[in-house]
């Protein structure tokens, strides 16, 4: 299962702060830097492949029942108990507005660190580790608004699948979840 | 004024303000190795400047004057380097470190209570007073002030401006005998200072004869490597002057018996024949090494040893002169570790504490998991397991405990401020005031008493100033002059109960009440209870001081030590007595780290109501339910009308009781003072929960307090019955989905 897909399980207690600014500085880093070597853990959403900077990944785990918040927006799944730290799960099918992942033990919530957050993706299955050289990262076209285009951030090719590089920051900015929430609203 | 204390009301202090300098005097330690080191930026002088300066500052409070005069001194000169007017250079550096040595040993006498002897780091002092000296020389135009009066020595060489006027000028030409008996200290060694190197330093002055007083020598079993046991006795013949010799003992003055004597050329014959100790030649080690034939031998001068011994017993009647000294008596007498300036305290980083806290937490869960597995399994219920599950329970709950207690700290670190305002505040008033404090040793949350200081002096200060009335008017009054403020702290039910009461006049209702109504705080056609009125003074931009002091009526008032309070999970009441006085009651949770909640179900899910704010829990009949037009009901208790919250349908959550007739209405109390019900679908017990913070990770819940994990791992979400009290009820859960509530929900979900 995917659950055991060995990235990084033994994320420390307390979460280093440190470590969680390299995971940022990494992510800074891609667009500025040509020719070098950059890393992905990919993962399905529905029929999209999609990848993150493996530096911001704390851990895998296979999906468990959460406690729901209240009056939170659709995608916010609730909240889960990692090892005494409240962790937020958001439902990026949801998040992408094709509607809630009907959740089994076979999904996965990929823990990443975000800033000083740590938060939860819920995705469909994690597929693969990429390892990529920022050169062959290419932008994203401009085409028909997707709902997951504005997190997008390039696009790579592995073994002709398209592997669409997602931006956590701009995922979980919590302050943009909340601007989009209330423009939704009225 | 102040209460009387039993032992020494400083005590405590004390305590802090040693361990302050020990900390100090570490930092210093290290900054003073970076000067050395070759940083000699402004950071690091103005650290080792702040340093001292805090000492100081400590010291002058409570008259310890001997570090007062030191630290004064070489702040003085610490002042001159991070000005620029002295640069720092090699040799200064060391007077640095030699007056960091004198000022801790001044501190450790300072903390078992010694007096040092006057002579005691005169000589790092008049170091200190040399570059002082230097500087106001240069400053001057070099008119002659250098503090050495021997033209020959070199500017820069940081000599010992020692008084100079018992030695000749040095510049004599003929040879010039000294005899200087020096005896190093225990201290010394640990200063990281060698005889050797001041020997041979002795050395190069010119022909010396040493002789070598071993008789303090123990048996090899009872030497201790740190420890000082020779003296030396030098016949020098030089050609150089007093200072230079002083140059050599410059930076071990402080740390042995040290005499250095002239001797005329009549006397040099007379002296040489009364020492008869054998002279040590160079290649001899200049006497640190002994051969064996010399301690068979006894070797040693009749006179010497008799002086060594005397000088042995005086070791041991007079207190020792260095603390190192004390501190190894002390321990050797076994008579405890009391004097022993040893930390008894180590300051921990909260982080520490609290990750602390965490895992003990996790411990928990994990062991009720265990347990609940145990139970469940085939295992007979004789088995060794079950026994041992016992025990891991107990050990478990006792490891939590004292966990939790590191937090706690007694509330006299807060009470202990208030006299000095009280103080202050009386005298700028002219009011005579004794402040009575009880139960100081109560202890609570140290988040609880960080939070607690500006709340209480600013209620202290509010008593002083409107409750209290002027001498006059008491004995108008016929009370006595004097008022009494009574500052007592209690645990009560699980939480820490503060109350502040004077014997003042009271709250004026009337004006209280007149003012409330020209400020727009209440309509001016309500009629209110007393108590209504004395707790208006908690209105927000309320001051009742005809004029405003400077001591209250800043635009703080009494709402903001609400706001605070309340903050703090705590709430504040008053009662007052018109003439008689006015009682205020703060009450607050003992620790903000645990909490002690409600399980309640609702909708399926689970959460923690805190205990504190709970009242009752009802099933009312359905005849007591008074359902609203806009689908809210009311239940009447007692017969009072109390707005009913239906916590599933506020959270729009699908599913949950409707109908509080059905379900269970949990009574609880808001901040201010409102009754709401509450209601859920069943009660699950009552638990002790760790509260977890929701912010950390994402945002904060409206309704919701904070989070905590339950036995079973689960997250539960532990209700803000303030929130909630005015939260919007949305439609009925079967019509979820409609555009209406879900623009609704977004709207709560985007505040």
């Amino acid at each position: 299962m995917a659950d055991n897909a060995g990235v990084d399980q033994s994320v420390p207690q307390g979460f280093d702060p440190k470590l969680i600014g390299l995971a940022q500085a990494g992510t800074d880093d891609l667009a500025a830097e040509s020719g070098k070597m950059v890393q992905f853990v990919s993962f399905k959403v529905d029929d999209g492949e999609y990848g993150i900077d493996i530096m911001a990944v704390r851990e895998i785990q296979g999906w468990v029942e959460v406690t729901k918040l209240p009056n939170t927006p659709e995608h916010v799944r609730g909240v889960l108990n990692l090892r005494g730290i409240i962790v937020p799960i958001f439902d990026l099918r949801c998040r992408f507005g094709n509607g809630l992942t009907e959740a089994s033990a076979l999904h996965v919530m990929i823990i990443v660190a975000v800033g000083h957050r740590i938060m939860g993706l819920l995705v469909d299955a994690v597929s693969d580790i990429i390892t990529t050289n920022t050169d062959e990262i290419m932008q994203v076209p401009e085409v028909e608004a997707r709902g997951d285009q504005k997190f997008i951030t390039g696009l790579i090719t592995v073994q002709d699948r398209m592997v669409a590089l997602l931006e956590i920051e701009k995922l979980f900015d919590i302050d943009d979840l909340v601007a989009l929430v209330s423009k939704a609203a009225g | 004024m102040l209460p009387a204390a039993h032992d020494d009301p400083f005590a405590q202090f004390k305590v802090t303000f040693f361990e302050e300098c020990s900390e100090l005097l570490a930092d210093m330690e290290q900054h003073l190795g970076d000067l050395e080191a070759g940083s000699y930026e402004n950071e690091t002088l103005h650290a080792i400047f702040r340093a001292v300066h805090s000492i100081k500052a400590g010291a002058g409070a409570f008259s310890f004057a001997r570090l007062v005069n030191f630290s004064h001194k070489f702040e003085y000169l610490l002042d001159e380097l991070r000005t620029g007017k002295l640069t720092v250079e090699a040799e200064l550096i060391e007077t640095l470190f030699r007056g960091f040595d004198v000022l801790s040993d001044l501190i450790g006498f300072a903390q078992n209570g010694e007096v040092p002897d006057d002579a005691y780091g005169q000589g790092a002092l008049d170091q200190i007073s040399f570059y002082l000296n230097k500087e106001d020389a240069s400053e001057a135009g070099e008119k002659g002030q250098t503090a050495s009066s021997a033209g020959d020595a070199p500017d820069d060489s940081g000599a010992a401006a020692e008084p100079t006027a018992e030695a000749p000028a040095a510049a004599k030409q003929s040879l010039e005998h000294f005899r200087i008996e020096f005896t190093p200290r225990e201290a010394m060694y640990r200063h990281a200072n060698e005889p050797l190197l001041i020997i041979r330093e002795l050395k190069d002055l010119g022909r010396t004869e040493t002789t070598i007083d071993i008789s303090r020598l123990p048996a090899l079993n009872a030497m201790e490597p740190e420890d000082a046991y020779f003296s030396w006795v030098f016949d020098l013949w030089t050609e150089y002057g007093r200072d230079e010799i002083d140059e050599v003992f410059e930076f071990v003055v402080d740390d042995c018996d040290l005499t250095i004597v002239t001797l005329d050329h009549d006397d040099e014959v007379v002296d040489v024949e009364v020492s008869p100790g054998r002279p040590v030649g160079e290649n001899e080690g200049f006497g640190l090494y002994v051969s064996p034939e010399d301690l068979v031998a006894g070797q040693v001068s009749a006179s010497q040893a008799a002086e060594a011994l005397k000088r042995q017993m005086a070791s041991k009647i007079v207190p020792p002169e260095t603390a190192n000294n004390k501190q190894e008596q002390v321990e050797a007498a076994g008579t405890g570790p009391s004097a022993a300036p040893k930390a008894s305290s180590i300051r921990v980083d909260v982080d520490r504490v609290d990750r602390l806290v965490n895992m003990v937490g996790e411990l928990v869960i994990t062991q009720s998991m265990l347990a609940q597995e145990v139970e469940n399994s085939d295992i007979p219920k004789t088995d060794r397991v079950f026994t041992g599950m016992d025990e891991l329970s107990t050990h478990i709950r006792d490891l939590q405990e004292d966990v939790m207690s590191i937090r706690m700290q007694p509330v006299k670190s807060v009470f202990s401020r208030m006299p000095r305002i009280v103080r202050d505040v009386s005298k700028k008033l002219g009011k005579k005031v004794r402040l009575v404090t009880v139960g100081e040793a109560t202890e609570v949350d140290k988040t609880v008493i960080e939070e607690l200081a500006d709340p209480l002096t600013h209620m202290i200060r509010n008593s002083l100033d409107h409750g209290l009335e002027s001498p006059e008017e008491r004995l108008a009054a016929g009370k006595a002059d004097e008022g009494t403020i009574r500052l007592s702290a209690e645990h009560r039910g699980g939480r820490i109960v503060i109350e502040i009461v004077d014997d003042g006049r009271g709250i004026n209702r009337e004006k209280v009440l007149k003012l409330a109504r020209e400020k727009g705080v209440v309509a001016p056609d309500t009629t209110l209870s007393d108590s209504e009125v004395d707790n208006l003074i908690f209105a927000p931009g309320f001051s009742t001081a005809d004029e405003v002091t400077d001591l209250s009526g800043r635009g703080v008032g009494m709402d903001v030590v609400l706001r605070n309070i309340q903050s703090l999970g705590g709430r504040v009441s008053v009662q007052s007595q018109p003439g008689a006085g006015t009682r205020f009651q703060l009450t607050l949770p003992l620790t903000l780290a645990v909490l002690d909640g409600m399980i309640v179900g609702v909708a399926g899910q689970k959460f923690v109501v805190p205990i504190s704010s709970i009242l009752e829990t009802v099933r009312p009949p359905a005849a007591d339910v008074q359902r609203m037009v806009d689908g809210s009901c009311l239940v009447r208790i007692r017969g009072e009308y109390v707005p009913v919250v239906p916590v599933a349908r506020v959270f729009n959550f699908k599913g949950g009781e409707q109908d509080p007739s059905e379900g269970l209405v949990v009574l609880a109390e808001t901040d201010g003072g409102r009754v709401v019900g509450l209601l859920v679908d069943e009660l699950a017990g009552q638990q002790q929960v760790v509260i977890k913070s929701l912010e950390s990770n994402y945002k904060s819940v409206r309704g919701i307090a904070s989070a905590t994990i339950l036995g079973n791992g689960s997250v539960c979400l532990i209700l803000d019955v303030d929130a909630l009290a005015k939260m919007p009820v949305l439609m009925p859960a079967g019509k979820s989905g409609s555009k209406t509530q879900k623009a609704i929900a977004a709207q709560v979900a985007a505040e």
